[in-house]
């Protein structure tokens, strides 16, 4: 019984490899567009660092004053394992799911619809880890990084990765037309803005802080800021949950869903 | 131009639809980033005392970044409209071949998509303003005027990338141009922050683009701090622009549409 | 059909989407080696029913194996020995025609050495050997079509399912495709076909059933439902504006077996296309034209519903 379990993960593994193999090709074609979504937050970093950082000085964090620089660069990494994993889980996706019909034709051959929910997920977290590897390594050479236990940032950053991957497949198998993707983006701009990414939380009203604290993307960078700052604590395990729940529930949920709309 | 009216009523047409997401997203756009910018880091620069104003013209953060914004948002939202709209109506839906069959000629179609850019430009910038205000980032009544002061600096975009557009039969390289165009004039431009706290190489590239000129344009409006002769230098500059982009796309049009 | 056991058996197969009952009990038995259709108006159910031979849409109840297993519970392992070929092409547009072929076998998980060759004999199989570096999106409609096929052959498989395979196409390139679908039976490929267009069931099917609103209306070999359905011939009587209306169809009574009524002529079944003609002279009816031709699926269609085969 657990062996044949093992051996069907094991299969079910290899088979999701498939798909990845398949975004790797296409990648070959379009490297330029891929290699330009690390600038993105760079830029950010740049612009909030250079341009307002001077301006800005010293923020508090858990009590102690940090950089404003130090203070915006885990915010950025977290945005943009976010934006990473629901642009790739949410446009592209639904690109394939519904317009170009990808997945008609992949379902038609061994694989079926949990190795395209599994192989698209491991294909947004590979590649939101290489984009958050090399902004770790320009935090390092820009200097921002103040602990050791920046190491935990790279995994840290794929969860993040991950939460949004499960979520965003399962809000894409829910969009009916290219302006549903409009509501969608008309939701994570405020997280983006709001989750005590520019700005520490405390600038915010009472009432806000505690919308703010419920979204996800708040846990992704208070977990990346206590990693790359060093004011470690045990909250971080309730970022962890948080993240890890949210991934686990929007794959099943996605898994479920897929089903329906290619296998009618 | 009548004619070409008949393209700019269709693109309302279809926009009738949908006009509830945009309408929200006029207005929410500008809320969400002037709250998050505007009042959050506003807060920090402003309690960080004199220095951080000083280097702001004296001014709250919330009110130099607020037409900063407009000008960039302007940018955005005439670039956005530019590239894959526009080759959708080339490639996908096929709309300006549709209308290319009838009367209308290319320039027609062209200046027609032109013409519903300008009016989206226009609502939206008419929107931000109307929230700056309600934020209390604007100082005077010469505000107004930053309506068509954004709607220019969004067609000294929209004008030059159509016509470009009509050039491509794909689309390879629009997400370059929006990655390592739109989005670091976006963040570089003197939007968020004052040209001075860039290295002076940089400055000068930046006061070299049109949206630093839409940028300085609508803060001297929103601040009632305008002087006749930058003012008209910056119109002149985007003026410059958009004809160029004008010229440029009734030949593109033209040569993509009629063969 | 004797013999050996059939590659898809199907009893009393049925799908329905909500209330509406696209296929209504079907029962079909496909033999290895053979070239088997449905032959059916579109909204006939046959799409619905590849698909679930395909293993890619569960039936609501009946009776299903595909080379002896059962698709709920072997789906991967049938689909690893079909090819589908669906109505609508779904290339990948993101990669060159090569690329596909290539990242088709690897969803069959066959090693990169095997597919290579493989893809080389395909893709000159299918005339597309010069484009193989090339992206998909701009080719013709034809040259998709085939490279379609060939990417449903990849895995080598024992079963070839074609949905609608030349809908769309000009007739030349319907041609060409004939043409290489025949030699890939001459090769033992067994095809599972749908059309909605007789010609191409009477050229490339061994067997079929005419499907019509989600059942089965006949089955038998082209030859047979003709001489079954109809009679050997047609005589098609074409009148000046206004004047069918207004004939009396009682004058051609007894000249062949049948008369049917289409909107723009008139349809005279017999044996003997030219004697009718001459019969229908002799009682004094004077059709603007006459045309005398062998009978074809459209006819069995036709005398099976009372409808035409395309709209």
């Amino acid at each position: 019984m657990i062996a044949s379990l093992v051996a069907s993960s094991a299969l079910g593994g290899r088979r999701a490899a498939r798909l990845f193999e398949r975004n790797l090709l296409v990648t070959r074609h379009i490297w330029l567009v891929v290699a330009a979504g690390f600038f993105e937050p760079l830029f950010y970093l740049l612009s909030l660092g250079i341009g307002i950082g001077d301006l800005v000085g010293q923020v508090e964090v858990d009590g102690r004053l940090v950089d404003y620089r130090a203070f915006v660069a885990p915010a950025m990494l977290a945005a943009s394992a976010m934006n990473g994993a629901v642009f790739d889980t949410t446009f592209n996706f639904y690109y394939k799911l519904r317009f170009a019909r990808t997945y008609d034709a992949v379902v038609s051959t061994p694989l079926g619809v949990d190795d395209v929910a599994l192989g698209e997920t491991l294909w947004a977290l590979a590649r939101g880890g290489v984009y958050a590897a090399a902004f770790l390594l320009v935090m390092v050479v820009m200097g921002l990084i103040g602990s050791a236990w920046a190491v935990l940032a790279l995994p840290a950053a794929l969860l993040i990765g991950f939460a949004f991957a499960g979520a965003g497949l399962a809000c894409t198998s829910f969009l009916r037309s290219w302006q549903d993707l409009d509501v969608l983006q008309l939701a994570i701009l405020p997280m983006f803005l709001f989750s005590g990414t520019f700005a520490p939380l405390a600038a915010y009203p009472a009432g806000l802080r505690w919308v703010v604290q419920a979204t996800p993307l708040y846990h992704g960078v208070e977990l990346l800021r206590s990693l790359c700052t060093g004011a470690v604590g045990v909250s971080l395990a309730g970022h962890v949950l948080y993240l890890t729940t949210m991934g686990v529930v929007g794959l099943a949920v996605a898994g479920r869903r897929i089903g329906r709309v290619l296998l009618a | 131009m009548h004619a070409a009216l008949r393209q700019t009523e269709h693109e309302l047409l279809k926009h009738r639809q949908v006009w509830r997401t945009s309408l929200a997203s006029w207005f929410l756009t500008p809320l969400l980033f002037l709250g998050s910018l505007g009042l959050g880091i506003g807060q920090a620069i402003d309690r960080s005392g004199a220095a951080g104003t000083a280097a702001l013209g004296g001014v709250r953060y919330l009110a130099f970044l607020a037409p900063g914004l407009l000008a960039a948002t302007a940018m955005q939202v005439g670039a956005g409209e530019s590239l894959w709209s526009v080759q959708g109506g080339f490639k996908w839906h096929r709309f300006f071949h549709a209308s290319a069959a009838t009367p209308l000629r290319p320039t027609d179609v062209f200046l027609g998509w032109m013409t519903w850019i300008t009016i989206r430009l226009v609502l939206s910038a008419t929107a931000f303003v109307a929230v700056a205000a309600l934020l209390g980032a604007v100082r005077s009544p010469l505000a107004l005027l930053a309506v068509p002061a954004a709607a220019l600096t969004g067609l000294a975009f929209a004008a030059p990338l159509t016509a470009f557009t009509a050039t491509c039969q794909q689309e390879s390289t629009f997400p370059l141009i929006m990655r390592f165009g739109v989005m670091p004039l976006f963040l570089f431009s003197g939007a968020f922050f004052p040209l001075s706290q860039l290295p002076a190489t940089l400055q000068a590239v930046a006061q070299a683009t049109p949206l630093w000129h839409g940028v300085d344009l609508c803060r001297a409006l929103m601040l009632g701090t305008v002087d006749l002769g930058s003012a008209l230098i910056h119109v002149a500059v985007l003026a410059l622009f958009i004809v160029g982009g004008l010229a440029w796309g009734t030949s593109t049009f033209t040569r993509r549409l009629a063969p | 059909m004797d013999g050996a056991a059939p590659l898809v058996h199907a009893r009393g197969l049925t799908k329905r989407f909500g209330k509406a009952t696209a296929v209504d009990g079907i029962d079909v038995d496909v033999a290895p080696g053979e070239a088997f259709g449905f032959l059916g108006p579109n909204g006939a159910g046959k799409s619905s029913t590849m698909r679930m031979i395909g293993c890619t849409s569960p039936p609501t109840s009946g009776t299903l194996r595909i080379l002896g297993l059962d698709p709920a519970a072997d789906g991967p392992r049938i689909r690893a020995r079909l090819g589908v070929v669906p109505q609508q092409d779904t290339l990948d547009t993101e990669l060159t025609v090569f690329e596909n072929l290539l990242v088709y076998g690897r969803y069959f998980d066959l090693p990169r050495g095997v597919i290579r060759p493989r893809a080389a004999e395909l893709l000159a199989f299918f005339q597309l050997a010069e484009r193989a570096g090339e992206r998909v999106e701009p080719l013709s409609g034809g040259m998709k079509r085939r490279l379609t096929i060939a990417r449903a052959l990849i895995n080598e498989p024992q079963l070839l399912l074609l949905d609608e395979p030349t809908t769309g196409l000009d007739p030349q390139a319907r041609h060409a495709l004939w043409e290489r679908l025949y030699r890939l039976k001459q090769q033992g490929t067994t095809l599972v076909l749908t059309t909605h267009y007789m010609d191409e069931a009477e050229q490339l099917c061994d067997r079929l059933v005419v499907m019509d609103g989600g059942r089965i209306a006949a089955e038998g070999s082209p030859g047979e439902l003709i001489r079954r359905h109809v009679s050997r011939e047609v005589l098609e009587l074409r009148f000046a504006d206004g004047v069918q209306d207004h004939l009396d169809l009682g004058v051609l009574a007894g000249i062949g077996d049948r008369v049917e009524a289409l909107p723009d002529r008139l349809l005279l079944y017999a044996d003997d296309g030219d004697a009718a003609a001459a019969a229908v002279h002799d009682r004094g009816v004077r059709p603007a034209s006459l045309l005398a031709r062998r009978s074809t699926l459209e006819d069995v269609f036709l005398s099976l519903t009372g409808r035409t085969l395309v709209d």
